[in-house]
């Protein structure tokens, strides 16, 4: 048995799930804040499968954990690239300024 | 350990880091040379599959079987094509980067990896591999704001779809004990009702994947994404992916979840019809072809979904069909559109296909060929596709469903005949350049295949109907 019941890990992870999903639509400054909403949803998965993992006694869950860990890197750095390569072009990385084609 | 199941995918990907190191070794710039090795990589790994065995390998990870047979070879047709169409544009616009046959590559095993997953992990690997390499794709031509705003835009959508997708799957994990498809069909078949918390996760997956296969409510990135990025880009992202993202659907929903149909069934439902009304009517002011494709693709993966809502081996004999069709109809109008260029420069307006009848016949017809075929009209390839799914729906008693089909298919006709239209009886405006043979070679290719689809429909048909038989067990 868990010390701390499940579904506490579950709520806190849901908090965070949605706080990343309002950081992503709500935010209206800066690309680099969307990039951590990213994050901090895939860190509410990784809570969340590490929390039925040792609830289940199954180890799946945390082998999934560490994979996630690994694509996040691989996805910030991406991203960040993405974002060096739009601020050449355009000079600036406010979120306002991503309106070339409209759709 | 049964490791050789994998050996396509294994091959692929040795042969991507050996394209890789040869690129960086190589005196000069290799794009040429790196295209031709993805080429020759891409059908040895078809060669493969098609020799390929039934197996489960990788202690349940990994399924090779008649389905994942059928879609790999699709998605390497799909990717093939892909390769040779950007050949003649990245040379045109500067970025014969070899990296670039390098990544279609590396997505390319990310899609092989979706149509063979057995396991949720496998699956979300699969996925963003795929999705990775073509974040990348899409911001390829690095001096070009409009595909910066692409890849950028792409990136950040498609890594809130891979969270929702992630945190689904963390669901159906944490709610059903396990990952591996076989032991969720035996947990889900023995439960006397749905849990919650699985039924939660499986919304969140779907979710997931229509992002991937751009179905409403989740398309808004599609046509700003097809518009920016680099027409190859464009033309691999509206075929391949597609492709795969719509075999793992069909393979999570009719088989691990499949004794969850009641719950899935009306999600999908409200989905293909969200996605054939807003493909056919938001296309019909266009003025961008790009942009025009973008709604098109997402009124047709509205159509594959009838089929997947049908939840019958029918149905999906009938995605698959419709998948085959879509990638040649698909392909042969990109290799038309990356062909409209005019002293050096490329143009996407409908306005510059205007009398194209008259200054070249070869390309207008090709052209109304793909357009007369998306629209429907038989005996293009693009008509059995449609007849295989109505008729899947109309076999379960969805009527409503399927006469939505038809009517949005009738809305959508307009559109594409309107194409045909400025072809043919506008007046015409300067030729454009001669077409490289590469594209024509695609143009005629797709053409030939969607012109005489009826003929060999036999053989796609029993392929499609033995790999939906295997997803049913």
């Amino acid at each position: 048995m868990l010390p701390v019941p499940l579904g506490h890990y579950l709520t806190v992870s849901a908090i965070l799930l949605v706080l990343g999903i309002f950081g992503i639509f709500l935010n209206r400054k800066n690309i680099i804040v969307i990039l951590m909403s990213v994050e901090l949803i895939l860190l509410a998965v990784n809570l969340n499968l590490v929390a039925f993992s040792a609830a289940l006694g199954d180890l799946a869950g945390q082998i999934m954990a560490m994979f996630v860990l690994t694509v996040a890197a691989a996805e910030a750095s991406i991203g960040l690239a993405i974002v060096v390569v739009y601020f050449r072009n355009r000079g600036s990385i406010e979120v306002e300024d991503v309106n070339m084609m409209k759709g | 350990m049964n490791w050789i199941s994998a050996l396509p995918e294994l091959v692929l990907a040795c042969a991507g880091m050996a394209i890789l190191v040869f690129g960086v070794l190589a005196p000069k710039n290799a794009f040429r040379l790196a295209s031709m090795f993805t080429i020759a990589a891409f059908l040895i790994t078809a060669m493969l599959v098609m020799g390929g065995t039934t197996s489960l390998g990788y202690s349940g990870l990994f399924s090779s079987d008649a389905f994942s047979q059928f879609v790999k070879l699709l998605i390497l047709a799909a990717a093939t094509l892909g390769v040779i169409v950007s050949l003649d544009y990245s040379e045109h616009e500067n970025m014969q980067r070899f990296e670039f046959p390098v990544l279609i590559l590396l997505s390319t095993v990310g899609m092989m990896l979706m149509a063979s997953a057995a396991n949720l992990m496998s699956l979300y690997l699969g996925v963003e591999l795929m999705s990775l390499s073509i974040y990348v794709l899409a911001a390829f031509a690095r001096d070009n704001l409009r595909s910066a705003e692409a890849g950028l835009k792409y990136f950040v959508l498609g890594a809130l779809a891979s969270g929702l997708l992630l945190y689904g799957i963390s669901l159906v994990y944490g709610f059903s004990g396990s990952m591996n498809f076989a032991d969720l069909s035996a947990e889900l078949t023995s439960a006397s009702q749905a849990s919650t918390g699985v039924t939660i996760g499986v919304v969140f997956i779907v979710a997931g994947l229509a992002f991937k296969v751009s179905a409403v409510p989740f398309h808004m990135w599609t046509p700003d994404v097809y518009e920016g990025a680099p027409t190859p880009v464009t033309a691999f992202m509206g075929t391949a992916p597609k492709v795969a993202a719509m075999a793992l659907l069909v393979r999570l929903l009719s088989g691990p979840f499949a004794h969850l149909l009641a719950q899935w069934q009306q999600l999908i439902v409200l989905v293909a019809i969200a996605s054939m009304l807003l493909g056919s009517l938001a296309a019909i002011g266009q003025k961008n072809i790009k942009r025009l494709m973008a709604y098109s693709s997402i009124g047709h993966m509205g159509y594959a979904l009838v089929g997947l809502a049908a939840g019958t081996p029918l149905g999906v004999k009938g995605v698959l069909i419709y998948l085959v069709t879509y990638v040649f109809m698909n392909v042969g109008t990109f290799a038309c559109i990356l062909a409209m260029r005019r002293r050096g420069r490329a143009v996407e307006g409908i306005a510059d296909l205007a009398g194209l009848a008259k200054t070249d016949l070869g390309m207008a017809l090709w052209l109304a060929i793909f357009m007369f075929s998306m629209a429907g009209i038989p005996p293009f390839s693009g008509f059995w596709g449609k007849l295989f799914i109505f008729q899947a729906a109309v076999t379960q008693g969805m009527w409503v469903l399927a006469v939505i089909g038809v009517l949005t298919s009738v809305i959508g006709a307009y559109y594409y005949i309107r194409i045909i239209k400025v072809m043919f009886f506008d007046d015409a405006a300067e030729a454009f350049d001669a077409r490289p043979a590469s594209l024509s070679f695609v143009a005629v290719a797709g053409g030939l295949f969607t012109t005489g689809f009826f003929l060999f429909a036999a053989p796609v048909e029993a392929a499609a109907l033995a790999a939906a038989k295997v997803i049913f067990g």
